[in-house]
């Protein structure tokens, strides 16, 4: 870590690299910029932004059950939680009982409502406040740590199992036919957002982190036609967004994280406008 | 040359959900070289039917797919052709995306391998769509998609080929295309052909054989005798005599 540190205290000419909590935060958002890039592009073709939407709620029921628990590290519970909640939604939409927004929304309405419930019934909910907006000068060396074994996580899943994931959610029957075992693959897809959501959520706030999931790469697909350039262009989107940001945010003495957004919905707008103006895709 | 004995043979097939019984009593046989076609009302559990052979329902009885010397394929290759992809337009996937993400693993944002590229070529051009290897899907007429899905469905060669509604989005002349393709796909590959249509007029026309079903095999017989079957005539309801039409 240290070395990482005169690395970036050598290369980058600014005032605010001598301090180790920007420092802390520009490499949480080198780590999970690429993330949101990715998995994005997934979330916005299968059309699951309300899922990851309801993944970030839910993360408050698993900071409740850790409360409750007494365990001192939230994250632990709360990827627990997640990961129950992702495979149980998942599960429910598959049987096909109800429609999957419906499912969705009943999941994430109640996801908070029992965390809200159980945290101001222990003295007072405002201690965990800090969870809606999130706090990205915050982040500590143990939670980069895990943001980079995420980070690892994640990126093996794209390399190994993109193809399949792919046609999977283009049509189930189809990919069956071939043989894809479409079911595990949903899943696996719903821990991975669920783990990104979690470890995440701290410093980027409940209420803005679907946006940094959904919106590179919505406004990737304004502009571009084929997969490869879906994932540069959203990669590199959530990147830039995610730096300018930060500094932008440092600057002007914003919170980081809804900086973070309104950089990536300029963009959105832009490239809306361009795919109008010049009728791509 | 002996005579080929690859089939697809269905029996006593029964599916239940939720206590409703949707399929009872099936047995079919669709023979090689065969077009069987699906024909039934609307819930009469003709999609039911096909999600059984391809896996994605629990079901009672048999379905067993056999070679050309009559033994049993343990692991049999399906080629599915669905009415619809279900995704929107603007989806950022390219024909050899979609091709290459089902011939291989390595991973489509990645780039293509030259290999890789050639083959989805070779791919296409059995279904004359090797002009569109680099549009986007959602770029392609209905035929066209229809075309493309076609030829995934083609590669690996599958023991059978399921075709649901695959013209349903597709004008006239991307149809008759269609159909002359399956047509000598068939008789390149020999393979057994089941066909899921609601148009009566295009199961005289491009299948073999027909198989009348509401919830249970109601008639089976010869593709040309189906304008004369008061089975069909009683379930659709319409006059087959006289209906020159609708048999186009």
């Amino acid at each position: 870590m240290e070395m990482i540190y005169s690395v970036m205290e050598n290369i980058l000419p600014f005032s605010w690299v001598e301090y180790t909590f920007m420092k802390n935060a520009l490499i949480a958002i080198l780590l999970a910029a690429p993330l949101f890039g990715l998995v994005g592009t997934m979330i916005v073709n299968n059309k699951m932004s309300f899922f990851s939407d309801a993944m970030g709620h839910c993360a408050l029921t698993g900071i409740a059950i850790g409360v409750m628990l007494g365990i001192e590290n939230y994250a632990v519970s709360m990827l627990a939680f997640a990961i129950l909640f992702a495979i149980g939604i998942a599960s429910i939409i598959e049987s096909d009982v109800s429609s999957s927004d419906t499912i969705i929304g009943v999941f994430s309405s109640a996801g908070i409502a029992v965390g809200i419930v159980i945290l101001s019934a222990n003295g007072g909910f405002s201690k965990y406040s800090g969870y809606l907006v999130g706090d990205i000068l915050s982040i500590t060396k143990n939670e980069i740590l895990l943001l980079a074994i995420i980070f690892l996580v994640v990126i093996s899943v794209w390399i190994f199992s993109f193809n399949k994931l792919m046609l999977a959610s283009l049509n189930a029957d189809m990919a069956k036919s071939k043989r894809i075992n479409v079911k595990l693959y949903k899943n696996l897809f719903a821990v991975l957002i669920a783990l990104i959501v979690t470890v995440s959520i701290k410093w980027v706030g409940m209420l803005i982190i679907n946006s940094l999931l959904v919106l590179p790469a919505a406004a990737a697909k304004n502009i571009v036609k084929s997969m490869r350039a879906y994932h540069i262009v959203s990669v590199l989107f959530s990147l830039f967004s995610g730096i300018c940001g930060l500094v932008l945010s440092y600057y002007i003495g914003t919170s980081a994280g809804a900086t973070i957004v309104l950089i990536s919905s300029i963009i959105f707008f832009g490239t809306f406008f361009v795919n109008r103006f010049y009728n791509l895709n | 040359m002996s005579k080929c004995h690859c089939s697809v043979k269905i029996k006593n097939l029964r599916v239940k959900r939720g206590g409703n019984i949707i399929l009872d009593n099936v047995t079919l046989t669709a023979n090689h070289g065969e077009t069987l076609a699906l024909i039934g009302k609307n819930g009469a559990g003709k999609t039911t039917f096909l999600k059984a052979i391809l896996g994605g329902v629990d079901y009672s009885g048999t379905i067993g797919f056999f070679d050309s010397n009559g033994v049993k394929i343990p692991n049999p290759k399906i080629g599915y052709v669905p009415q619809r992809l279900g995704f929107d337009k603007n989806t950022p996937i390219t024909v050899l995306d979609f091709l290459c993400a089902n011939l291989t693993n390595f991973p489509v944002w990645f780039g293509h391998k030259s290999k890789q590229r050639k083959k989805a070529l070779e791919i296409l051009e059995r279904v004359g769509a090797q002009n569109h290897i680099n549009k986007s899907i959602g770029r392609l007429s209905g035929g066209e998609l229809q075309r493309v899905l076609l030829a995934s469905a083609l590669e690996p060669r599958p023991d059978i080929l399921i075709l649901d509604e695959p013209v349903s989005a597709v004008d006239r002349k991307g149809t008759s295309t269609f159909y002359s393709i399956i047509e000598s796909m068939r008789e390149e590959y020999h393979m057994p052909i089941i066909l899921v249509s609601h148009d009566l007029g295009h199961v005289v026309k491009y299948a073999n054989s027909y198989a009348l079903i509401n919830h249970t095999v109601l008639e089976i017989d010869k593709a040309e005798n189906l304008s004369k079957s008061h089975k069909v005539q009683e379930i659709f309801g319409m006059d087959l005599t006289g209906g020159d039409k609708i048999w186009k």
